[in-house]
């Protein structure tokens, strides 16, 4: 089948490092030759390595794809890249602006931030801090600092940057303070390792549920399909948000970090599964009329083979477009409940959880850093976006 | 046509029985009952509550019956209009619910109104004019439109209010008539109050439908009759306007199915940053009180309103596509 689709698209697809070539040589014979090149190499290309060649040529897909894969980075060594523990609080510095960093220090290259004084401002009692031009708390990049665990099995204590020697009160806070005085820079590379997996795990769930049950509903069809479209068309009429908080809610109060986490991510995924099942149910259908599948039922294939090893493959890569496509959407019902205090709670940290410290506005005019967390959700959505995008078309030119 | 009236009519009436079961599974899930979270309450106010007082009142509102028939006992009430009582207020959960039920539904209309209207003229230029500078502009605004929350937009704008114009955009009326009765100048303050809300909340289905209205006309401006009309002489305006346009429109109504669920789903959590007087902020405060009357009801009575909109959507897609009207799919 791949072969069969792979001649059809000849035409569309430039094999890497011979449409440049093309342009140079001018004389005729040549150009035929490097075609008929770029021809056979289509001929025998795989279907991944189409899809890989016409990916490559959706650019937005593919900054979106190295955005994620920085994003993922921070998740997997958020204690690497956060410099102190982000839930260690201290009410003398809270809700401290960022710092500026000065990079050179008598002309060489030595990055420092000046220490915070904390005061009281005598006309209006607010705790103001005023940089201490006396004090230069250097910057070290991979020094040592706060120990943790790498991966979750290897000691270390280096970072990739910290402040060696610093008292708590003259530390480094690249991204200000929280109103109970924690390190925002810190507890948003833990919030980024939460919030990005949440995503992961709740769509793995999602898929679980979509491919079973979209799988059911095309390939079977008749009365079975028809209860699994309704009960599909019911589920997407329903508002979800309030459905969501309402199962959010009834979590106990005394679980664990780890159990809520699962908790919501299953809340989400029950609702969320939807999308997945009326793509795998459309692709199982168009491929049920195929020539290849009537071929291997007639050869006497059994039922698990055909789909497994005959129809999957070819539809793999949609199913890979639509799961990414479906994780923006729950990491955006995370923050959301989050954000209203219901999904997870605190000592959690999520992106969501930090910005239920913007949800007062007075708060946010006065300290507007709370609001960084914001950027890192909207940036890690449309990358998924971008890249899910890049992947269908990837997929499926004519769709 | 009939056929599909009645077909349309069972899924709905199927949708709220399922919405109903949900509800009702909200209200049980917690640890507890209505009883307990009572005892709670008037123990924290200082009253206790004796064994025998708890359960003659578990007797009387049927907590102590089994599972199904306390559901039935409460779909009976909900049809009669009784809702039971707000823990929290005292007062009837009707009486708690009512104006803010009704605010949230013109809030969602209103979201829909604006999406519509922003969505259909800017589609249609994004087809006619494909790869156009503009083209570019509204699908990168749109992209960006997708990838805010609808809560995160609605603290952007609130922040951009209050640091910038030194104005508190929240709200749906002017102070001095949050109190004040029914009547022209207060209708007419809602109406100034309302656009801030419905673009917060319409901007992510805007952008969604721009994407659809911009791909049906692409497809349907690429077809045979589109070149027969240019050919006849018919002035570009027309050729674009007079087909291609009303064809593409058609899934721009069926779209209103989803849109509708997905605008009242966001008017919740928006409502609360904006602090709009919507079902919203109350269900947070039922659910974090654990009234969960208050909440389960709350929940059904959204779930049911959407699938009313839904409802009238699919009449008007009917009244528009003469390919169901006559009973075809």
């Amino acid at each position: 089948m791949a072969e069969h689709g792979a001649a059809e698209e000849s035409s569309r697809v430039d094999p890497p490092g011979i449409a440049l070539g093309v342009e140079a040589a001018a004389e005729p014979a040549a150009k035929h030759e490097t075609r008929n090149l770029a021809e056979q190499r289509i001929a025998v290309a795989t279907q991944w390595q189409l899809m890989w060649w016409r990916f490559r040529k959706h650019k937005l897909a593919v900054g979106g794809t190295l955005v994620l894969a920085a994003f993922y980075l921070l998740a997997i060594f958020a204690d690497f890249f956060a410099y102190v523990d982000p839930s260690e609080s201290d009410a003398q510095r809270s809700l401290m602006a960022p710092q500026a960093i000065h990079w050179f220090d008598e002309g060489s290259f030595k990055p420092y931030v000046y220490a915070l004084k904390g005061t009281r401002d005598p006309m209006t009692f607010k705790r103001v801090y005023v940089p201490d031009t006396s004090t230069k708390i250097p910057i070290r990049f991979f020094g040592r600092g706060e120990p943790y665990e790498l991966l979750g099995f290897i000691p270390a204590d280096r970072h990739l940057f910290a402040v060696e020697g610093a008292k708590a009160s003259e530390s480094l806070f690249l991204m200000g303070t929280d109103t109970q005085g924690r390190d925002a820079w810190s507890r948003l590379m833990h919030a980024t390792r939460t919030s990005m997996t949440i995503g992961l795990v709740s769509v793995a769930l999602s898929l679980v549920l979509g491919v079973v049950l979209g799988g059911i509903s095309g390939y079977f069809g008749g009365a079975i399909d028809s209860v699994i479209q309704r009960i599909i068309e019911i589920l997407r009429s329903i508002p979800t948000i309030p459905l969501w908080m309402g199962l959010a809610a009834a979590v106990p109060n005394d679980w664990s970090v780890v159990q809520v986490y699962f908790a919501i991510t299953i809340i989400i995924s029950l609702i969320g599964w939807t999308e997945l099942a009326r793509v795998v149910r459309g692709r199982f259908i168009s491929l049920k009329q195929e020539d290849f599948v009537m071929a291997a039922e007639l050869v006497g294939c059994s039922k698990s083979r055909i789909i497994f090893r005959h129809m999957v493959p070819s539809f793999i890569s949609h199913i890979i477009a639509a799961t990414t496509l479906a994780i923006p959407a729950i990491i955006i019902s995370e923050t959301s409940l989050s954000f209203l205090g219901l999904g997870l709670r605190p000592p959690a940290i999520s992106w969501g959880v930090l910005l239920q410290e913007a949800q007062n506005i007075q708060a946010l005019v006065i300290s507007p850093w709370l609001l960084i967390p914001s950027f890192a959700v909207i940036v890690a959505v449309l990358a998924f976006n971008f890249m899910g995008d890049g992947i269908r078309d990837a997929a499926d030119p004519y769709l | 046509m009939l056929a599909y009236i009645v077909r349309r009519l069972l899924l709905a009436v199927l949708t709220v029985w399922a919405i109903s079961v949900l509800s009702f599974i909200i209200i049980h899930l917690p640890p507890g009952d209505y009883v307990t979270s009572y005892i709670a309450s008037m123990s924290a106010s200082g009253s206790a509550v004796s064994e025998g007082e708890a359960k003659a009142l578990r007797e009387q509102l049927g907590l102590d019956k089994p599972i199904t028939v306390q559901y039935l006992k409460w779909t009976g009430l909900m049809l009669q209009g009784n809702f039971g009582m707000a823990m929290e207020w005292g007062r009837p959960v009707s009486d708690v619910i009512g104006d803010r039920l009704t605010l949230t539904m013109v809030i969602s209309v209103a979201a829909i109104v604006f999406t519509w209207a922003l969505a259909l003229p800017i589609g249609i230029f994004s087809a006619v004019y494909r790869y156009s500078f503009m083209d570019y502009v509204f699908t990168l605004v749109g992209f960006i439109g997708l990838a805010i929350p609808g809560f995160l937009l609605a603290l952007i704008v609130m922040y951009v209010g209050f640091a910038y114009f030194d104005a508190n955009v929240g709200g749906l009326f002017s102070p001095d008539l949050v109190e004040a009765p029914w009547n022209m100048a207060k209708v007419w303050d809602l109406t100034k109050h309302l656009p801030i809300p419905a673009i917060v909340l319409g901007v992510a289905g805007t952008a969604q439908l721009i994407r659809i209205m911009r791909s049906n006309l692409l497809d349907e401006l690429r077809k045979p009759y589109v070149m027969t009309a240019r050919a006849r002489g018919l002035s570009e305006y027309w050729v674009v306007m007079r087909y291609p346009v009303r064809v593409a429109l058609n899934p721009f109504v069926s779209t209103i199915g989803y849109l509708l669920p997905y605008i009242v789903s966001g008017s919740i959590i928006v409502s609360l940053v904006l602090s709009l007087p919507t079902v919203g902020p109350l269900l947070l405060k039922a659910l974090i009180a654990q009234d969960m009357f208050l909440a389960g009801t709350i929940v059904l009575l959204l779930g049911v309103l959407t699938v009313i909109g839904t409802f009238i959507s699919d009449l008007l897609l009917m009244w528009i596509d003469p390919r169901i009207r006559r009973g075809r799919q």
